[in-house]
């Protein structure tokens, strides 16, 4: 009886998550192969680590937007918190010539607390995630302009801080595996976030939160403060993404990253995750992510241009959601 | 000899994994009142949202009124005449209770390109009025009780005047006036020739309302009876297929330690709550009475923090507490299982075993938070055992479990915590008579540990036949007590909870 209750749920249970799992995976196969053999400039050693660095830092945005949509929020600062962290990280760094574990820390620090900000306005005070989160973006935006004085900061000082991104640890130890340090930290970025949220409590309380949050509050969890906590772990993932991001560039470019927040939740959605809340996984999120810069990067090698590429991923995005639906019909 | 309105043979119908019917059958005829009985988890339901085209049948044919029909979807069923009021509440929280009823079929004017609102409260003020219904059209659904929402699922149902009316127990959440309300509604539908399916695991309303029984178990069909030629033990022991003994009333301890632990002084609530005060003593079992808005839930909630209160005092063996929401209740030991299972109980995307431990995952976790999965299984485990749920692994998802058996699991989150004082709101609402009596058991061993039950219950047999004192309540007051040692009788709790003095207001003293 004990094995049955158990055993029972095995088969069923990942049969059918592998089918959904490979849904999001098979097309990221399929679009490969596709563009392999559209050209043969794709499968390339170079172009394969090229995809994978674009990925990382929209990857990293991601995965924190994973935690907050499993909730049923949403947070639309991220892109521009990003932005913040980036510029925050080179005050440290470059303008107040701090080292530069202080600057790392200091920018995963700034996404920390508009992270806590935004949660605290939500739970505490009611203001729905959109509103609270549009708000944080404009908040975030205009600080970044402000304490940079609207011009970029270079980090042209500390050379290490270019390898946070651009160095390869994975070179170092296998010579000609030449990975980029930003994509190693994108995918150990990404079994933190699944192991928090498949593993803990934080993870358990999210997807229950996700899934009926009054019904979780009469269970006597605390939801308002485990939700400032989520949203600021979307923050933490936020600011470690800023820094990825200005390493990669060599510099805090505080006009960029509007836009970022929502090229990170359509990662989400495409890798399966519901914006209703109570389902999504990491994995999924980052199949989504590496869907979104293949297809850019293959049609780019196709020569289609920048404006249809844009085209393409927003109709790739309704033909997930669309089949996402499908499936979720004939459950 | 005249076609019946309903007939459905041979009926197969497959979840993954679990043969929810095999070979069912069923027959019904018009003007008459057809239970359908079976054990939770039996496939009473998936029966009716077969013959509603909510799923579609693997094998088998339905007729109706003699020919063979297909029922793809809701909308054919609608059609041919057939509606169905669902065991989920199903209406949309955020609108009128007018604009519930009329959904999908707004009366229309100016070249039907304007709403009639006008219309259409108009119409729902009549349809309420039929059944006794003290509610306005205009009000929001979600400002509504579980009773009353029910009443107007059953309002709704009936005003498509449909030839077929299945009704998945409707009574769950209502007390007796309701059912009064509701069963003399029911006469005047049989008259006029409608075929009433009737669902429902209060055994006593069968022998009063019904004409013929359809016993299922486990997916299959068992047999039809007239109800008049067959007794409640016999149809019980086909339900189970077994002869279970029912114990007359159970051998109840003496309950009332005399050490009080939660003690409630003035508590009000704008609206809902006017000064409440009692008592509820160690290792005793209090249920409360009274009709539907008698504040009976409220008092629930208020008491567990899940409402704000307005005035009073809560004490907690001897100590003043200010309970500000549920996360405080349950650290100072107190449950609250709601009586609104799908809007405030169950995660139905969720697994059983995440659902089990909701209440208690803090005790299931290592440092830094890490979940240790396998006690989990092991408590979920015991759970599902003790609790009888038909599941076909803890791993399954609550909405794919019947809606008995969404009760117990989640009526098992409660047993999991070692609360000191638990208060269920309905808490045996859809569970079928087996396994209700084991839950009376289960309660009874709990206050003989030692701990305090709260329990409301619209079933006044449930309540004196478990609790040791009674509270009755009345338009949010206390309006009588009883020690159910006495040999009080339904009438008298009843004229306490129809004690309607909204005239004189009684001032608060204190
Ligand atoms: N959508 C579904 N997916 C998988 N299993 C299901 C689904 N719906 C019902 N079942 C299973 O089919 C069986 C019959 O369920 P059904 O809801 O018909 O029971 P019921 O007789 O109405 O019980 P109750 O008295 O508890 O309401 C149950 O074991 C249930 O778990
Ligand atoms: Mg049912």
């Amino acid at each position: 009886m004990k094995e049955a209750m158990i055993a029972a749920k095995k088969p069923a249970f990942s049969f059918k998550s592998a089918l959904e799992q490979f849904l999001a995976f098979g097309s990221l196969i399929l679009l490969i192969i596709f563009f392999s053999i559209a050209s043969s400039n794709f499968f390339h050693f170079s172009n394969i680590v090229g995809i994978l660095l674009s990925t990382a830092v929209i990857g990293v945005l991601a995965l924190g937007s994973t935690f907050v949509i499993i909730t049923g929020g949403i947070d639309l600062s991220v892109g521009t918190v990003m932005t913040l962290c980036s510029v925050m990280t080179g005050v440290f760094i470059t303008t107040l010539g701090l080292p530069v574990y202080i600057g790392i820390i200091g920018g995963l620090l700034t996404g920390a607390v508009c992270g806590l900000i935004s949660g605290i306005a939500i739970s505490r005070f009611g203001i729905p995630p959109f509103i609270a989160t549009l708000a944080m973006m404009m908040i975030a935006k205009g600080l970044a302009l402000v304490i940079s004085g609207t011009k970029p900061i270079y980090f042209t000082k500390s050379p290490v801080f270019m390898e946070i991104s651009q160095g390869s640890l994975l070179g170092d130890l296998i010579p000609g595996f030449e990975v980029p340090n930003a994509v190693l930290i994108f995918f150990i970025a990404a079994i933190v976030g699944s192991v928090l949220l498949t593993r803990t409590i934080i993870g358990r309380y999210n997807f229950a939160i996700g899934s009926n949050e009054e019904a979780t509050r009469l269970s006597g969890v605390n939801v308002r403060n485990w939700k400032i906590v989520i949203y600021t772990i979307t923050g933490v993932f936020t600011g470690l993404a800023g820094i990825l991001m200005a390493s990669r560039l060599n510099s805090a470019q505080p006009s960029l990253g509007m836009g970022y927040e929502l090229e990170a939740i359509a990662a989400v959605i495409i890798g399966g995750t519901s914006l209703s809340g109570g389902k999504g996984t990491i994995v999924g999120t980052v199949i989504g992510a590496l869907i979104m810069s293949v297809l850019t990067n293959g049609l780019r090698i196709l020569s289609v241009p920048q404006e249809w590429q844009t085209v393409v991923v927003g109709f790739v995005i309704l033909l997930a959601v669309y089949v996402d639906n499908l499936r979720r019909r004939k459950a | 000899m005249e076609h019946p309105l309903v007939k459905m043979e041979g009926i197969v119908k497959n979840f993954a994994g679990v043969h929810a019917l095999k070979e069912c059958e069923f027959e019904l005829r018009s003007g008459e009142v057809h239970a359908l009985v079976g054990e939770n988890g039996a496939g009473k339901s998936t029966m009716m949202k077969v013959l509603t085209g909510v799923y579609q049948k693997d094998q088998g044919s339905t007729f109706y009124k003699g020919k063979k029909v297909d029922i793809t979807d809701t909308a054919t069923a609608q059609k041919l005449g057939i509606s169905m009021i669902h065991q989920e509440l199903n209406l949309s929280q955020d609108l009128t209770v007018a604009q519930n009823i009329f959904i999908g079929r707004e009366p229309r004017k100016a070249i039907r390109l304007f709403l009639d609102d006008k219309e259409m409260n108009r119409k729902t003020e009549l349809l309420l009025k039929q059944m006794n219904l003290d509610i306005s059209p205009t009000m929001k659904v979600s400002e509504l009780t579980v009773a009353k929402q029910q009443m107007v699922e059953i309002i709704k149902a009936m005003s498509y005047e449909s030839q077929v009316l299945i009704m998945d127990e409707p009574t769950a959440a209502l007390s007796d006036s309701e059912i009064d309300d509701l069963f003399r509604m029911i006469e005047q539908l049989k008259l006029k020739g409608v075929g009433i399916v009737y669902i429902s695991h209060r055994m006593a309303e069968l022998k009063r309302i019904t004409d013929r029984i359809t016993v299922m178990r486990d997916g299959v069909y068992i047999n039809t009876m007239q109800t008049a030629d067959v007794s409640i033990d016999r149809i019980i022991a086909m339900m189970v297929g077994r002869e279970i003994y029912q114990p007359a009333k159970s051998e109840r301890n003496t309950g009332g330690k005399s050490e009080t632990v939660l003690q409630v002084k003035g508590l009000m609530r704008r609206n809902t709550l006017q000064d409440i005060s009692f008592s509820l003593q160690k290792g005793e079992i209090l249920g409360i009475a009274g009709l539907i808005g008698a504040g009976r839930t409220e008092l629930a909630r208020a008491i567990f923090g899940a409402d704000q209160i307005d005035a009073g005092e809560i004490f907690i063996h001897d100590q003043k507490v200010k309970i500000t929401g549920p996360h405080q209740a349950v650290k100072h030991g107190i449950g609250y299982l709601s009586e609104d299972r799908k809007h405030l109980g169950c995660l139905l995307d969720m697994d059983v075993k995440t659902n089990v431990v909701l209440a208690t995952m803090n005790d299931f976790t290592k440092g830094l938070g890490w979940i240790n999965n396998n006690r989990i299984s092991e408590t979920s485990i015991k759970i599902v055992e003790e609790l009888t749920v038909k599941t076909p692994s803890i791993g399954q998802k609550l909405k794919f479990l019947s809606g008995g058996n969404q009760q117990k699991v989640i009526l098992g989150k409660w047993l999991t915590r070692d609360c000191d004082i638990l208060i269920f709101d309905e808490p045996t609402r859809g569970i079928d008579i087996g396994a209700k009596s084991e839950i009376y058991k289960l309660l009874e061993s709990l206050v003989a540990q030692g701990k305090s039950i709260i329990m409301i219950s619209s079933e006044l047999p449930e309540i004196l036949r478990i609790s040791h004192r009674i509270i009755v309540m009345c338009e949010g007051r206390i309006t009588g007590e009883f020690n159910n040692d006495d040999d009080i009788t339904q009438e008298q709790i009843m004229a306490c909870a129809t004690n309607r003095t909204s005239s004189a207001k009684t001032e608060r003293e204190e």
